[in-house]
């Protein structure tokens, strides 16, 4: 698939949008179909800071917990009220209706150190090949 | 061996489809030097007849033919036979861990039965398969309690089993928990002006039990609102579940634990019991154990899974809420089936018979001089009295009786010693329990 | 989903709603006998604590409709008195019945756990002689039987630990645990307040031992080890792991739950493991229940003797048993009373019941698991090639290529009246296939079980589809998952009397 080029990706399989100093963060159709069906999605709360590197939350599916790393530093505005109710959402949509948070970026210029659409693509065709050799 | 389904012939046949000519080689990788030679030195094998006699010995050792009057976390109650015809199915005795549903519906109905079971009676909103038993179950609720609260300090009243306190103190050291106890009124129930004075917004829980271990029940709504107000959870333990039956339940606690040994479970010398912890709906991603769910199939019928599992140790690792893995799911089937057998009637009467054999007790017991009662709260079947004399000298003069007089509340409350926990159940007949008013008061008489 | 003509192809067994939905008010399947002493008034005793209902919702039916219920319900179970779990270090052997009737006697299930200890001498010459048969079979010098089951007996075996090494000084900071061990490892290392660092395992499926000794530092305080390891295969370097944590002041703790490939062979004690506990309800045939109870006995060497949990059972002069509880350094209580009492006499009847010989139950189960790998080496891959003992594992990898994985042909094998084995397990197999026979099944039940495992192989290459969908012989298919974990029903209530019971 062709991964959004307005996008920035993470090793660990996060997206991030940014418009000048606001964020939003999501998991990628990637890391939504290894995980399955998703149950629950564990968010923080606005206000709470979130840092690069380091778990802001957990999306889980029956059999498995996932770790979400934030790919950059802030403060969360919002998080993802629906997926409370609809945690499927991610699985349906996760680069749109399906994002996690929006943050307020403590360093906007950090978001340019990570991979872009056609490297993250490069990224998981090596990871399939991996998989299936 | 009559468990061991192979012939010699048979073995030779196996051996040799492996290409390998005695056992021995299989187990080549165990270094030689580790190899046992000699076979182990244990008791001569036994035929079944044997082994029922061994064990009919030592019950012959024990306490068959005595009239007991302890409580103190361990009950005395009727049990159906039809419990054990239904526990003594294989397909339930000898059946695993439901993980595959397809071929284990029996056992997870019947564990969400028992949680259907468990909420009704504790007026709570969610209840797990069960844990090992009322001690862990509490400990295990203070360890929800501080996930949830992100504190570490635990108000425990004194009047808590001394046992479960033992147990929380065990898991707490590890923990960074820190344990404090609150005292007892002259009414025997929870000190709260005490409790006031020393909740503050580090408290994680405040542990309860109801009927305490002096028997006394307490008030739940005031402390439910003193602990919520500093913003700790209310965990109330419960070692009489048969109370249930007829006192109001903890639905103000946050947590309830539970042992539920009462319903079908013999006293069996300390185990296996069943604990319960059951709590509001909205902290069930917290809870620890395991949570049977009704679902349906990909045909639309109703079945039940294990759910949320994640919680476990099995997914979650060292992220879990607890490391528990088995259970004790026959005994909390057991319990299901009792409390299905006694049903709503019948537990109700089950509870009041209690009620009127402890009172029945208590009054024949205050007609000796010099014997009273130590505290003032309403009690369930459990109560304690102040005897003129040691508890150990009475009890010491009753077992000639053939009497197991009532525990020694000096042993764990040195403040208490010339004090006893009487428990009187539906089993004790009344002629018994005269006997026992009658023995006491004879045996005080002498030591005058 | 269901039209008319369907609702008479299904038997009224299969059909079993919840107890609460048969409940009928003024049922009742239990009298009391009649109250000989004056009935108190119950709203007068307890006053505002007075519950005025009876349990709202609780069941009201008979005695019959009680016996029927849970008599079908167990119609659905599968079970061991059915035929083979071949579930990897589970060891569901058979569960003998005089274990069941001499748990029941009257005199051993009735016995209360405070009564005087001079009306106990019969429980506790029990509890003596399990200790005894427990520590000759593991080489060590003391055993407690306080703990409920495995994880608890994890959890006391590191507490013990802990408490040695704060004796010496410094409580210490980590444990070491393989990535092949059972969840409930790392998840009591967190409880016992250590962090854990994971060792990965070689090529082989052992310790990596060089990333051991890259590891073991003096803020170690104890390698978590199971032997055989979770892939079956015995760990044939630990003694010198042993010596590698010794070196460091470190203490090697030994996960028993594959003791079934041990018992009467070799003895943990002497491969130089100090602190072990062992599962009664896997290798010394108490009954799995659904879920337990079980027990987990923990046994140690003499330097960590003095932090047993209490109470500590002692021998007083006449031969007088007793339970001692003042122990200064002891570890405190673990669980309230004895222990799980009822499922130690089942243990020590069975370890009756075998004697000397119970080496032959070992033989027996690795014969088995031996037997069964080589039936099916060559359809399933084997991805780790040394030697089994009691237990082996496959994985999928040749059967993923038509799109069939380890769960499908777990699915399938009920489909040829087996239970799955463990499936996922252990995780450093992706797609494993854990398989333990133990020593209870026999050559006719380990064939047939090959040649279902075959037939399903065969099925996953010609008809996958037919292997993705199944089971497709029993009372209820795949069930949803994800819809009970996205909006979970945890009990039943009033007001969904749906009419929907089985179909």
């Amino acid at each position: 698939m062709a991964y959004p080029k307005e996008f920035r990706y993470t090793k660990e399989h996060e997206w991030i949008s940014a418009k000048g100093d606001t964020a939003t963060i999501g998991i990628t159709e990637y890391a939504q179909h290894e995980l399955g069906d998703v149950v629950f999605v564990e968010l923080p709360a606005a206000g709470s800071k979130v840092t690069a590197g380091k778990t802001f939350g957990t999306v889980e599916s029956v059999k498995a917990v996932s770790e979400i790393y934030a790919p950059v530093g802030g403060d969360v505005i919002e998080a993802n009220a629906e997926l409370h109710n609809k945690p499927e959402t991610i699985n349906g949509d996760p680069h749109g209706a399906g994002w996690l948070i929006k943050v307020k970026l403590a360093n906007p210029t950090e978001v340019n150190s990570l991979m872009d659409a056609a490297a993250y693509e490069a990224y998981i065709a090596e990871k399939q090949k991996e998989a299936s050799a | 061996m009559r468990y061991l389904p192979k012939s010699p012939a048979e073995r030779e046949e196996m051996l040799a489809a492996l290409g390998v000519k005695s056992v021995e080689e299989l187990f080549s990788t165990i270094p030689e030097a580790y190899r046992l030679k000699e076979p182990l030195n244990l008791p001569p094998a036994m035929s079944e007849a044997e082994v029922i006699d061994y064990f009919q010995q030592r019950a012959s050792e024990n306490s068959v033919g005595y009239t007991s009057y302890l409580g103190a976390g361990v009950y005395n109650h009727l049990r159906s036979v039809v419990t054990d015809t239904i526990l003594q199915r294989g397909e339930f005795l000898t059946s695993y861990t439901p993980y595959q549903a397809e071929i284990s519906q029996g056992t997870l109905q019947a564990i969400f039965e028992f949680q259907t079971l468990m909420c009704q009676l504790t007026g709570q909103e969610v209840a797990n398969a069960s844990m090992y038993d009322g001690s862990t179950a509490a400990t295990e609720a203070v360890l929800m309690a501080e996930r949830l609260t992100n504190r570490r300090r635990v108000l425990v009243a004194r009047s808590v089993h001394p046992e479960y306190r033992d147990v929380l103190k065990t898991y707490a050291k590890n923990s960074g928990l820190r344990v404090e106890e609150i005292g007892y009124t002259a009414a025997g129930t929870l000190d709260t002006k005490g409790l006031e004075a020393s909740l503050k917004d580090d408290v994680c829980a405040v542990v309860v039990q109801s009927p305490n271990f002096f028997g006394a029940i307490e008030t739940l709504a005031p402390l439910a609102d003193t602990a919520h107000r500093s913003g700790a959870l209310l965990v109330v333990a419960v070692t009489e579940a048969v109370s249930l039956g007829i006192v109001k339940p903890p639905s103000e606690a946050d947590i309830v634990a539970m042992e539920g040994q009462s319903f079908g479970l013999a006293p069996s010398y300390g185990g296996p019991f069943v604990g319960v912890i059951a709590s509001r709906e909205k902290f069930v991603r917290q809870m620890p154990g395991r949570l049977a769910g009704q679902t349906t199939d990909r045909e639309g019928r109703r079945g039940f899974v294990l759910t949320l599992a994640t919680r476990e140790q099995h997914i979650r690792r060292e992220k879990a809420t607890s490391n528990i893995c088995t259970n004790q799911a026959l005994c909390a089937l057991a319990a299901t089936v009792h409390l299905t057998l006694l049903g709503k009637e019948a537990l109700r009467e089950l509870a009041e018979q209690n009620l009127s054999k402890a009172q029945f007790a208590l009054k024949e017991l205050e007609k000796i001089p010099g014997v009273r009662r130590t505290f003032s709260a309403p009690f369930f079947n459990e109560f304690t009295v102040e005897l003129p004399r040691s508890v150990k000298m009475v009890n010491a003069a009753l077992l000639q009786e053939k009497i197991v007089g009532p525990f020694v509340l000096g042993t764990t409350y040195p403040e208490l010693t010339k004090h006893a926990l009487v428990c009187v159940t539906e089993t004790t007949p009344r002629s018994e329990i005269e006997r026992f008013a009658a023995a006491v008061q004879h045996t005080l008489e002498q030591s005058l | 989903m269901s039209n008319h003509s369907n609702r008479a192809v299904r038997h009224i067994v299969l059909n079993e709603g919840l107890i609460f939905e048969k409940s009928s008010p003024g049922k009742r399947a239990f009298d009391l006998p009649p109250l000989d002493v004056p009935a108190v008034d119950a709203r007068k005793a307890l006053g505002e604590s007075h519950r005025h209902e009876g349990v709202e919702g609780f069941p009201e039916v008979s005695e019959i409709e009680v016996l029927r219920h849970f008599t079908r319900l167990s119609t659905w179970n599968y079970a061991i008195d059915l035929g083979m779990y071949p579930l990897g270090s589970c060891t569901m052997k058979y569960n003998p019945r005089v274990n069941e009737y001499v748990a029941r006697l009257a005199g051993i299930a009735t016995e209360h756990p405070y009564q005087p200890q001079e009306l106990s001498q019969g429980c506790l010459k029990v509890l003596q002689l399990l200790e005894k048969c427990l520590l000759e079979i593991t080489g060590m010098h003391a055993v407690t039987l306080q703990p409920a089951a495995g994880a608890q007996g994890e959890l006391t075996g590191l507490l013990l630990i802990r408490a040695y090494h704060e004796k010496h000084g410094n409580p210490r900071k980590r444990v070491l645990i393989p990535d092949s061990a059972h969840g409930t490892n790392p998840a009591t290392a967190v409880i016992a307040g250590y962090e854990v660092q994971n060792i990965k395992s070689d090529a082989a499926g052992q310790i990596d031992m060089a990333h051991l000794r890259e590891h073991v530092t003096s803020d170690v305080a104890a390698l978590m080890l199971t032997n055989p390891s979770t892939l079956g295969i015995f760990e044939q370097q630990i003694p010198q792991i042993a010596e590698i944590l010794h070196a460091q002041g470190a203490l090697l703790y030994m996960d028993g739950a594959n003791m079934n490939a041990l018992t009467g062979v070799t003895r943990p004690g002497d491969l130089g493991v100090d602190v072990m506990h062992l599962n009664l309800h896997k290798t010394f045939s108490t009954p799995h229940g659904g879920g337990g109870p079980g027990a987990g006995p923990v046994a140690m060497k003499k330097i960590l003797e003095p932090f047993l949990p209490v109470p500590v059972l002692v021998e007083r002069e006449g031969g007088r048993l007793a339970l001692d509880f003042h122990r200064k350094e002891s570890i405190g209580k673990v669980k309230a009373f004895n222990g799980n009492f009822g499922v130690l006499v089942r243990a020590l009847a069975y370890i009756l019941a075998y004697g000397p010989g119970i080496r032959q139950a070992t033989e027996d189960a690795v014969l088995n698991a031996n037997y069964i790998r080589k039936g099916l080496e060559g359809t399933y891959d084997l991805p780790y090639t040394r030697p089994s003992m009691h237990e082996v594992v496959f994985s999928d990898a040749i059967q993923k290529k038509n799109g069939v994985n380890t769960l499908d042909i777990a699915k399938r094998l009920i489909d040829y009246g087996f239970h799955p084995y463990t499936t996922a397990f252990p995780l450093i197999v992706p797609g494993a296939l854990m398989i333990e026979p133990t020593e209870s099944e026999s050559k006719e039940e380990c064939d047939l079980f090959i040649d279902a495992m075959k037939a399903i192989a065969q099925e996953a290459q010609t008809n996958p589809e037919l292997v993705k969908t199944a089971p497709h012989n029993t009372r209820i298919r795949r069930l949803d998952e994800v819809g009970a974990a996205r909006k979970p029903v945890l009990r039943w209530k009033p007001a969904e009397k749906q009419s929907k019971a089985a179909d």
